[in-house]
C-alpha cells in the first residue's frame, strides 16, 4: 500500500514553478529518497508535503486522506514528522527538552492540570522524560541529556532534530539533508540511525546530497530538476538513467 | 541542581524573604512599597510567560491591568458586586477581550506585534478616560476596602500579607506552568515555530493562550489593586505603565520566573530610593535600561547565574 501518494502536484512562486505537475508514491516501510541538484524543488516538495506551504494546484494523500492545505501540526497528529535543512531547534531549551516537546501529542496538554501540577501530569511527564532520554541514546545523544541545546555542536543538532522528530512517534519521517555539513565520520553515524530507524518499521523520505549514502540505504529514488520528476526506481535504474547522469550525477563526471 | 529542588528551593526562599522583610520595616510606608512591589511582580511573572517564554511582545499589558482595577470599580460601586466576584467577573471578561483581539494579533510577529498590543493598550486607555460617565473620567473613581467573608482588607500591613501570599501563588502557578507539557509547547514557539508545528504544537492556539493568561494575571492585580489603593485614575493603564512592566520583565531577566520578579522590585524600590535626587530619577532609569541592554542583555538574574556557575568550576 502506498503510504504517501503525490497527485500532480504544483507550487508556483510568482510565475516561477518551483514543482510542476509532479506525481510519485512512497510506499510504507521503504527508504524514499529524493535527489536533484541545488534548485530542484526538493525542499519545496518537503515544505507541500508537510504542510509549511499550501500546493497551487495538485493534491497530497496521506494513507489515502487528502491531506494538503491541513497545517503541518494536525499532519504530526495523523503520523507525519520532518527535521530542516536549516536547523529548527529550540536553542532556548535543553537537549532533552527538545525531544520532550516531539512527545507533545501524546501528552496531557490540558491547562489546568499544568497550571496546579496535577500528579497525572507530573507522573506521564517523567515517563516522557525517559522515553525521550531513550531517543536520545537511540541517535547516539545521550551524553547531551541536560546539556543546553545552544551549546551543542552542529552534527549532534542534527541528530537531536532526528529524535524530536522520532519522539511524535511518526509513521512517515522526512529527513531533509540530514548529512548536510557533516564530516564523514557524521555522515557515517547518520547513516547508521537512518538505517535503524526504517528497521523500526517507520516510513522514511530522505532528500540528501551525500550520493553515496542515498544510493547505499535508498529502497527508491525519485530525482527532480527544475520541479519535475527526471527519473524514477531502484538505485541501480536511477544511476543508470542518462538523464540523470547529465544532469546531476554529471557533474562529478 | 535538580529542576525540583530549585522549584520548591526557589519558591521557599521567596517566601522566607516576604515572612521576614517587615522585620526592617520601620513603617508602614515599608510595607506599603512593599504591597506595590509585590504587585507589580506578580503582573511581571505573567508578562514573563508571554514575553520571556513564549517570545511575544506586548505593549499593552497595563490596559488589561486598568480595565481589572476598573472592571472591580464599577461591578462594586455601581452593581454592588461583591469584591471577590467582581475581581473574577473583571478577569473573566478581560480574558474573553485578550482571546478576542489575541486570535488576529498574535498573527503579527515582532514590531508589528508590539504595534498592533501598543494599539489595544491605547485605545483602553482612551476609553477609562473618556466614558466619565461610568469611568469618572480623568478625575479617576473610588472604591471601598475588598470584603470577603464579612472580613475586609484593610491597612498597608494586612494588605502586605495578601500580596505575599498573592505572589507565591502566582510564582507557584507560573513554575508549574513552564515545566509542563503546555509550558514546553510556549517556549518551542519562542525556539522556532515551525520546528513546533512538525511535532504537532498549534502554534497559533499556545500563543493565544499565554497571552490570555498574562491578561487575566494583570488583570487580577489591577483589582487588587484598585481596592488596596482605594482610588484609580485612567493612568493606571497608560502606554508608560506598560512600558514599565515590559521594562522590569527585561532589567529581571526574560525567561526567568524569578528574574521577572526581582526586576519587578528592583524598579518599584528605584524611585523611592531615588527620591533624594528626584530631577535625575528618568535618567537614572534610563540609564539603567540602556547598561541592562548592552551588557547584560538576558537579564539581571540569568547573567548573574552565569556567572556564578563560571566562578564554580564550570558547573
Amino acid at each position: 500500500m502506498s503510504l504517501l501518494k503525490v497527485e500532480r502536484l504544483s507550487k508556483e512562486f510568482g510565475g516561477i514553478h518551483a514543482i510542476e505537475d509532479l506525481t510519485f508514491s512512497v510506499e510504507a516501510g521503504d527508504i524514499h529518497s529524493i535527489i536533484g541538484p541545488n534548485g530542484a524543488g526538493k525542499t519545496t516538495l518537503f515544505n507541500l508535503i508537510t504542510g509549511v506551504y499550501t500546493p497551487s494546484s495538485g493534491r497530497v494523500l496521506f494513507q489515502d486522506r487528502v491531506v494538503s492545505g491541513m497545517k503541518p501540526y494536525e499532519l504530526a497528529a495523523l503520523g507525519m514528522s520532518r527535521t530542516f535543512q536549516n536547523l529548527q531547534i529550540f536553542f532556548n531549551m535543553k537537549a532533552i527538552e527538545n525531544v520532550m516537546v516531539g512527545h507533545h501529542l501524546h501528552l496531557d496538554r490540558r491547562f489546568l492540570p499544568s497550571l496546579l501540577r496535577l500528579p497525572t501530569v507530573t507522573r506521564r511527564d517523567r515517563e516522557c522524560r525517559d522515553y525521550c532520554a531513550g531517543l536520545l541514546e537511540f541517535v547516539g545523544l545521550a551524553k547531551y541529556l541536560d546539556a543546553d541545546a545552544g551549546s551543542m555542536p552542529y552534527g549532534a543538532l542534527k541528530r537531536l532534530e532526528i529524535a524530536r522528530a522520532l519522539a511524535a512517534q511518526p509513521k512517515m519521517l522526512l529527513l531533509d539533508e540530514p548529512a548536510a555539513g557533516l564530516n564523514a565520520t557524521e555522515s557515517r553515524e547518520i547513516d547508521e540511525v537512518i538505517k535503524r530507524v526504517a528497521s523500526s518499521g517507520v516510513t522514511v523520505v530522505l532528500v540528501e546530497h551525500d550520493m553515496k549514502m542515498v544510493m547505499g540505504i535508498s529502497d527508491h529514488i525519485l530525482a527532480l530538476d527544475y520541479g519535475r520528476k527526471l527519473a524514477e526506481g531502484t538505485p541501480a535504474e536511477v544511476r543508470a538513467n542518462p538523464e540523470v547522469v547529465s544532469a546531476y550525477l554529471g557533474a562529478h563526471g | 541542581m535538580n529542576i525540583y529542588t530549585a522549584r520548591t528551593g526557589g519558591l521557599a526562599i521567596l517566601a522566607t524573604i516576604i515572612a521576614v522583610a517587615p522585620l526592617g520595616f520601620s513603617n508602614t510606608y515599608f510595607y506599603d512599597v512593599g504591597v506595590n512591589a509585590m504587585f507589580n511582580a506578580i503582573v511581571c511573572v505573567g508578562l514573563n510567560l508571554l514575553i520571556g517564554y513564549a517570545g511575544q511582545i506586548s505593549l499593552g499589558h497595563a490596559g488589561f491591568f486598568a480595565l481589572g482595577a476598573y472592571g472591580s470599580g464599577i461591578l462594586t460601586t455601581v452593581y454592588g458586586f461583591p469584591p471577590i466576584g467582581a475581581l473574577v467577573l473583571s478577569a473573566a471578561v478581560v480574558g474573553l477581550l485578550a482571546f478576542a483581539v489575541g486570535r488576529p494579533i498574535l498573527k503579527l510577529k515582532g514590531h508589528y506585534l508590539a504595534m498592533a498590543t501598543l494599539g489595544i493598550g491605547i485605545i483602553i486607555h482612551i476609553v477609562l478616560k473618556t466614558e466619565a460617565k461610568i469611568t469618572g473620567g480623568p478625575d479617576g473613581m473610588s472604591l471601598d476596602n475588598f470584603k470577603m467573608l464579612g472580613f475586609a482588607i484593610k491597612g498597608d500591613v494586612m494588605w502586605y500579607w495578601v500580596a505575599g501570599i498573592a505572589l507565591v501563588g502566582s510564582v507557584w502557578l507560573a513554575l508549574n506552568l513552564i515545566d509542563s507539557p503546555v509550558g514546553r509547547a510556549l517556549r518551542a514557539v519562542h525556539g522556532s515555530e515551525v520546528g513546533a508545528e512538525v511535532v504537532g504544537v498549534d502554534t497559533s492556539r499556545y500563543k493565544v493562550l499565554v497571552f490570555v493568561v498574562s491578561a487575566v494575571f494583570a488583570s487580577v492585580v489591577g483589582s487588587l489593586f484598585a481596592h488596596k489603593n482605594g482610588f484609580i485614575t485612567p493612568d493606571i493603564g497608560s502606554f508608560f505603565h506598560s512600558v514599565e512592566l515590559v521594562t522590569m520583565v527585561v532589567l529581571g531577566g526574560m525567561a526567568s520566573t524569578f528574574g521577572a520578579l526581582i526586576g519587578a522590585v528592583i524598579l518599584t524600590l528605584l524611585p523611592q530610593v531615588l527620591a533624594a535626587v528626584e530631577q535625575y530619577e528618568a535618567m537614572i532609569l534610563g540609564a539603567i535600561m540602556m547598561g541592562t541592554m548592552i551588557f547584560m542583555p538576558k537579564g539581571l538574574l540569568p547573567s548573574l547565574v552565569a556567572v556564578l556557575r563560571r566562578r564554580g568550576g564550570g558547573r
